[in-house]
């Protein structure tokens, strides 16, 4: 989407575009770029997913200046962090709860994907993109959650390299090589912070090849049609979208700011205060709690080998989904039996991330169970069904048309939009 | 309406994500470092930190404190005299001389609080195989933080259930999970004689204790709320200036629809 | 993209107030963040606690040197015979790259003892006790000379070796920093 009649206004800087077309990329694709100009506010989780990113990248290389990652010293270390380094407090508990604020920000921008139909054609890249991004954003905390060596670090790290195991013929070994030994101990400690510095630079490696992929349909629309061609539909990148950005951020912000200073400590667990005892099991071994649902999946499957296959398989269905939705309309503002469904989805999700917290026994195994049975439905079952079966609401011919007063629409629209 | 209904679902979420276990609900007390405009009472922290040092030092180490913390700010705030006394009242292991051997000196402010024990196999051993945990976070390592502690230290005094059976070593307290802990109670009235003339109850001094606990496992909580509240009501300001940009930069579109 | 839009005509023509109220209360937004990040890497509170020393002197003999270690770095404490003490006091400012009187880097009273930072002012190696050619030290790196008051006299560091801020807490106690 790159105009192609900008030249930098410097001499310097033309000298420089010549060589490397820096400034043509930037104002092509973060200025000029034609953005719909019906987006609404879940819209907005891109850049505040950027913004997450960037925060815990540059916090992260903060505390890894005071951090030592070995098992005798590294609770110790985060002690220092939180008592003697300048702001130490500070800095860790905004890498803390920032690593929560990114799984919030990103089940939103999931869910607004699922909603209005972004992942399908011609956007199926930028959504597998999206996955991957999700599955190492969960290595990466995972992997972060271990490196404080408190009780839930050493022994989540336990329960999920154990899983390995479970591989057929060559388990064992595979979880050795993992750990670097015969359990979870130093080597697995020194490894895990190796690339937990690692996978975020993936990250982002991965999120301009999102952001470059969407570029080139252009973003999807609350009303999931394709926008006119001659560009009255869309507003420029900037200021248009990069201040109504800035205002969800800011807001974003006051929700973020509000944990890091008034309940840090509220959305991890007390047992990690502790420092790591192998000798000890703690009561209830709990993931933090954006990975809750998946274990819950995994937990309701009586064979181990199944619970691993059926947990990872819960992600890797989203891969396939561009493919299972049959339906040729994107939003679900037009899909009204779908939307029942989205809901339903959403809260099947609420669902197994609170079993996920629970032991996993009794009437809280059943219920898990027919939450993950429901939510492989979803996917496997419903999906595809539904694009054949379901009578949607007329597609309207433009993204003006919904809100010309007057229309019969207008009202419709307005009470269609959740 | 969805809405709502899901907001009110998460909610319920997310304030009942731990089981609940059999132990009884902690007591509830109005902590003066509690709330958004919380700060700690220094004669509270001074008090709470005698009753560390003169009854649960024995057994409790808080190793991850050092005796300067005791004159910063935010803290007990004891002068620089005091803090130096107080360092100088304990032996410490220095070394190794130029004789390449470890020997024991007065305590200076830099050095961490001395552990009563050498390591955790010499603690078990001394308290028939329990190991009475560092303080230094315990605050912070229990479900119910402050209410939790403080309930543990009152608990003592309610005869188990007819039952219940209490094995040698092992005592009451309804507030633990389980319902047994191995610590004998370790408050009583008049345990530890305070130098400001407040009256030392088990409710005193527990509550002292406790928010002397709280101080040293959040040290810098003053200074935490404090700098929230100005970063919150930035946020505000700011987000309302954003909002006008915003409104005043869309009304070129607008306009046009 | 929209004509309409990008016509100058329809673009406001002066700097809005309200952009400039945003961005200047965004600026000090930003300034208010970067504080913490740049401030953590200065001495932490560990690190200034460890800022004294404390070095016990009783058994150091008359013509002999102790070193210490202080922020990470040697302190030579050196106790000067009287001769040598003289022999300082006579040498001429003049003389001198780093102009300095013997009686302005000891404390008063107790002007056998030289207590100083054991690191050459050119690049910081530490000079060798009892050699070079002024009756003090040498340094092996670049060849610098230092005399019995830790001057520098013939080589090409720049200044005498640094006294540090001390004080005798009694006749055979010293705390450095």
């Amino acid at each position: 989407m790159s105009d192609t009649n900008y030249k930098p206004t410097s001499a310097l800087g033309k000298w420089f575009d010549e060589r490397l077309p820096l400034l043509t990329l930037f104002n092509g694709h973060l200025m000029q770029y034609p953005t719909p100009k019906n987006l609404n506010y879940w819209w907005t989780f891109g850049g505040i997913l950027t913004f997450c990113l960037v925060t815990q990248i540059i916090t992260g290389i903060v505390l890894a200046m005071h951090y030592t990652a070995h098992a005798d010293l590294a609770f110790s270390s985060v002690e220092h962090i939180m008592r003697d380094v300048n702001y130490g407090w500070l800095i860790r508990y905004i890498h803390a709860n920032g690593a929560s604020m990114f799984f919030l920000a990103v089940y939103i921008h999931i869910f607004r994907a699922l909603f209005y139909g972004s992942y399908k054609s011609p956007r199926e890249v930028i959504w597998i993109l999206g996955i991957f991004i999700y599955i190492l954003m969960m290595a990466a905390a995972f992997m972060g959650y271990v490196l404080p060596w408190g009780q839930m670090s050493f022994w989540g790290a336990t329960v999920i390299t154990n899983l390995f195991s479970a591989i057929p013929l060559i388990g064992e070994s595979v979880t050795q090589w993992l750990w670097g030994g015969y359990s979870v101990d130093n080597p697995t400690l020194n490894r895990f912070f190796s690339l937990h510095y690692l996978i975020p630079f993936l990250i982002l490696g991965l999120v301009i090849l999102h952001i470059w992929a969407l570029h080139v349909p252009g973003n999807n629309n609350p009303v999931g049609i394709d926008l006119k061609k001659d560009g009255s539909d869309t507003v420029p990148f900037h200021p248009y979208i990069v201040i109504k950005d800035l205002f969800a951020l800011v807001i974003f912000m006051i929700v973020f700011a509000g944990f890091v200073f008034y309940a840090p400590n509220v959305l991890g667990h007390s047992d990690n205060y502790i420092p790591a005892n192998p000798l000890v099991t703690p009561s209830h071994i709990v993931p933090e709690w954006y990975l809750l649902p998946f274990y819950a999946i995994l937990r309701s499957v009586p064979d181990k080998l199944g619970g691993v296959v059926l947990m990872f398989g819960a992600i890797l269905i989203l891969a396939a989904l561009p493919w299972l939705d049959t339906s040729k309309v994107r939003s679900a503002i037009f899909r009204p039996i779908y939307k029942q469904f989205f809901w339903l989805l959403v809260i099947d999700v609420l669902v197994l991330g609170y079993m996920g917290a629970m032991p996993a026994e009794g009437t809280y195994l059943l219920i898990s169970r027919i939450a993950t049975v429901y939510y492989f439905a979803h996917f496997i079952i419903i999906m595809p069904i539904l694009g054949f079966m379901e009578k949607t609401k007329p597609v309207p011919l433009s993204i003006a048309d919904p809100i010309i007063s007057g229309s019969g629409n207008f009202a419709a629209a307005k009470k269609d939009k959740i | 309406m969805k809405k709502i209904y899901i907001t009110l679902l998460v909610a319920f979420i997310c304030t009942n994500l731990h089981a609940a276990g059999d132990a009884t609900k902690p007591l509830k007390v109005d902590w003066s470092f509690n709330g958004f405009f919380g700060t700690f009472d220094r004669a509270q922290l001074q008090r709470g930190f005698q009753v560390y040092k003169e009854v649960c030092a024995s057994c409790h180490s808080m190793k991850h404190l050092s005796y300067r913390n005791l004159g910063e700010k935010g803290g007990p705030e004891f002068s620089d005299a005091e803090v130096k006394a107080i360092a100088a009242g304990y032996q410490v292991k220095d070394g190794p001389n130029e004789d390449g051997e470890m020997f024991d000196r007065s305590g200076l402010p830099k050095d961490k609080f001395k552990s009563p024990y050498p390591n955790e196999k010499a603690a078990r051993a001394v308290n028939g195989g329990a190991y009475p945990p560092d303080m230094s976070v315990l605050v912070k390592a229990r479900a119910g933080g402050p209410d939790y502690i403080y309930s543990i230290l009152m608990g003592y005094d309610e005869s188990p259930p007819a039952d219940l059976k209490i094995e040698e070593g092992v005592y009451y307290n309804k507030f633990m999970a389980g319902k047994k802990i191995r610590m004998p109670k370790p408050l009583n009235d008049g345990s530890v004689e305070y130098s400001d003339g407040t009256k030392a109850t088990v409710s005193q001094m527990s509550q002292d204790v406790t928010a002397f606990m709280t101080w040293a496992a959040e040290p810098h909580l003053e200074k935490r709320k404090r700098i929230g509240f100005k970063t919150i009501l930035y946020l505000l300001i700011f987000s309302i200036l954003v909002f006008f940009s915003m409104k005043k930069i869309w009304s070129r579109v607008e306009s046009k629809v | 993209m929209s004509d309409e839009i990008n016509n100058k005509k329809d673009q406001p023509t002066r700097r809005e107030f309200i952009h400039i109220a945003t961005t200047a209360v965004g600026a000090v937004g930003a300034g208010c963040v970067a504080l913490p990040l740049v401030t953590q890497m200065n001495p932490d509170a560990s690190v200034k606690a460890l800022a004294k020393v404390e070095v016990d002197i009783s058994k150091i003999e008359k013509g002999s040197q102790v070193t210490a270690m202080w922020r990470g770095k040697p302190i030579f404490i050196r106790r000067r015979t009287d001769e040598e003490v003289q022999k300082a006091r006579k040498v001429k400012l003049d003389e001198l790259k780093d102009p300095q009187k013997d009686e302005d880097r000891v404390k008063k009273g107790k002007d056998e003892w030289l207590v100083m930072l054991g690191v050459c002012t050119h690049l910081g190696c530490v000079p060798l006790n009892q050699q070079g050619e002024y009756g003090g030290w040498f340094c092996p790196c670049h060849g610098s000379h230092y005399d019995i008051s830790g001057r520098i006299r013939k080589g090409p560091a720049p200044k005498n070796m640094e006294i540090p801020n001390y004080e005798f807490v009694s006749d055979t106690k010293l705390i450095i920093g």
